[in-house]
């Protein structure tokens, strides 16, 4: 028989121990720190700045008068100006929304069913190392290539065609051409858990491709496309910078804010402006819960 | 079990894959003709980026080689990314587990939150920040420099370490770690032999792209970070517009595309999750 084990178990043992024996504590351990982070930091300070819309700048000294006044949401509401951009941005997130998923879903089903592995290895490189490339520099890499004399206008001159120049349409092909990667990459991922006794399944009952995709890989993708969805529209909602590089004179909700906050100095207006974004990106992602997409990020 | 079979079963018809193929081929096009337009110009003599390039010279090589300015962007870039990576890897793999292994009340809301900082715009992240800070945080002496940024970016590098060890611990399930408890190995000894051994290529994916997202930010990078920080998508701005700079701004991108091809093949390799992480 062997010798009763009278050693005391370790510090870290004795810790083990506890924690094992209490599930919550370990749970509270682990969200403390995330939840500190993101409720304290990043909740509160949109709380902070969904507060200042309520207020008003005064208009002579510019400083802010504290307070509370629904002003800055009416006016957004009556104000022309304000609608027009909002309804503008929202179209213009929701086609470039549209697009890339229209683009990177035959892309992303053939990386994912149609690709041989070892090919498929090497397409998700070239399709990821664009997203290190710098978003600036692709945006005034379109503008020289949309200018006059750039390649756009070059391509299709032969064919007695011009392109589109700066404006609405090359913000839409730019925001495109910079969300496409946020796109396919959750599409690919969805459509590469789909089995492929599925597909096997529906072309023995006599499906072709094509009602096999539309039927059969369509929905199940469904969540993931989604799950694309909120990165592309929410970059294209809030985005600034390329409508500036390559929009011309066109003005979208971002701009309206950033113009607030800064040169403008109308703190409230520009926290009541994106207020609008919020209110729409939340009901979005309520919006998708149900589809499933949130587990398919 | 069927994906990873040798001789792939023909599962659409031929025309399905030639036309899958074809508008693949045209999504890679589409996708690289501005960067070689950008790697082109770049040696480009002409300074307004004009096609077709009127001549060929590496001056803009030389300069960007010796530019201070870029070079001091760059290191402050890469420490803002590698303090941001460090807090989402930190943050992100701790809610992870949390809602992996754990069943309570409000466990939706943790996702919801954790993808918030990435689903709203960057602008309303960023003044919401620039915010706090002016008015808390610069109170307590919290002033914007590295600091604020490297908070600013964690916010929403946290959900792309989340995303991809949540994906991977749902896949491997808690069985393991039980059977290591049942053998009488405790909570760290687990974690260390049995758990982080298994996420430790979802860390690595979700960490390169925190890092890639991190590196390239400038809308929320704007407003947490003064007059005194500047990063290298923040240099880039300033300079894209100068005529005497701007071929230099190209040259600093040229070499950003092709350096970044090892860390995501680098990720590939070691990432066992084929989607090479996810979002």
């Amino acid at each position: 028989m062997s010798q009763r084990d009278t050693r005391q178990p370790s510090p870290a043992r004795r810790l083990s121990g506890v924690l094992h024996r209490h599930p919550v504590l370990r749970l509270t351990l682990l969200l403390a720190a995330p939840m500190l982070v993101l409720v304290v930091i990043y909740l509160g300070a949109l709380a902070v700045l969904l507060v200042s819309a309520f207020w008003t700048t005064d208009d002579f000294t510019g400083e802010i008068v504290h307070e509370a006044t629904f002003d800055n949401f009416r006016s957004i509401v009556t104000t022309e100006v304000y609608r027009t951009v909002t309804l503008r941005s929202i179209g213009v997130a929701a086609v470039v929304t549209l697009i890339c998923a229209v683009v990177a879903f035959p892309m992303a089903l053939f990386m994912a069913k149609v690709a041989s592995p070892r090919s498929r290895r090497v397409l998700v490189v070239l399709l990821l190392t664009p997203l290190w490339a710098s978003y600036l520099v692709k945006a005034y890499a379109w503008r020289a290539m949309l200018a006059g004399e750039g390649v756009v206008n070059w391509a299709l001159a032969p064919f007695g065609l011009a392109g589109p120049g700066f404006g609405l349409t090359a913000t839409v092909i730019v925001l495109t051409y910079l969300w496409l990667p946020f796109m396919v990459l959750p599409v690919y991922a969805g459509l590469e858990r789909l089995p492929d006794t599925m597909l096997e399944a529906s072309s023995d009952l006599g499906a072709k491709a094509g009602r096999t995709i539309r039927s059969v890989v369509v929905p199940l993708a469904f969540p993931a496309v989604v799950a694309g969805a909120i990165f592309t529209f929410s970059l294209s909602l809030g985005d600034y910078i390329a409508v500036q590089i390559v929009g011309g004179k066109s003005q979208l909700i971002g701009n309206l804010i950033q113009g607030n906050a800064g040169a403008a100095n109308n703190l409230p207006l520009a926290a009541a402006l994106a207020a609008v974004p919020i209110l729409i990106m939340v009901v979005f992602l309520l919006g998708v819960r149900r589809t499933g997409a949130l587990d398919n990020l | 079990m069927g994906n990873e079979s040798e001789g792939r079963p023909v599962i659409l018809s031929r025309g399905a894959r030639t036309a899958l193929a074809a508008v693949m081929a045209l999504g890679l096009a589409f996708v690289y003709v501005p960067l070689l337009v950008v790697l082109i110009s770049s040696f480009n003599t002409d300074r307004t980026f004009g096609w077709p390039p009127s001549g060929f010279t590496v001056d803009w090589w030389q300069r960007a080689w010796h530019n201070e300015g870029a070079r001091e962007a760059l290191l402050t870039s890469v420490k803002a990314g590698l303090g941001a990576t460090a807090i989402a890897l930190v943050l992100g793999s701790m809610a992870a587990f949390a809602v992996a292994r754990y069943q309570f009340f409000g466990r939706e809301v943790v996702s919801i939150l954790v993808v918030l900082p990435i689903a709203l715009p960057g602008i309303v992240t960023g003044i919401a920040l620039s915010n706090a800070i002016t008015t808390s945080l610069e109170p307590l002496g919290v002033e914007f420099g590295l600091f604020t940024v490297i908070v600013g970016h964690a916010t929403f590098c946290v959900v792309l370490v989340f995303n991809n060890v949540l994906a991977r611990l749902r896949r491997t399930g808690g069985s393991l770690e039980e059977a290591s408890m049942d053998l009488g190995a405790g909570v760290f000894t687990t974690f260390r032999h049995v758990t982080f051994p298994a996420v430790r290529s979802a860390l690595v994916a979700g960490a390169l792209l925190a890092f890639a997202l991190s590196f390239d930010e400038i809308i929320v990078t704007t407003f947490t970070a003064g007059a005194s920080v500047q990063t290298l998508p923040l240099w880039i701005f300033s300079n894209l517009a100068r005529p005497n700079q701007a071929p230099i701004v190209n040259v600093v991108a040229a070499v950003l595309i092709l350096l970044s091809v090892v860390p995501v093949w680098l990720s590939q390799r070691i990432s066992s999750d084929t989607a090479g992480g996810r979002l």
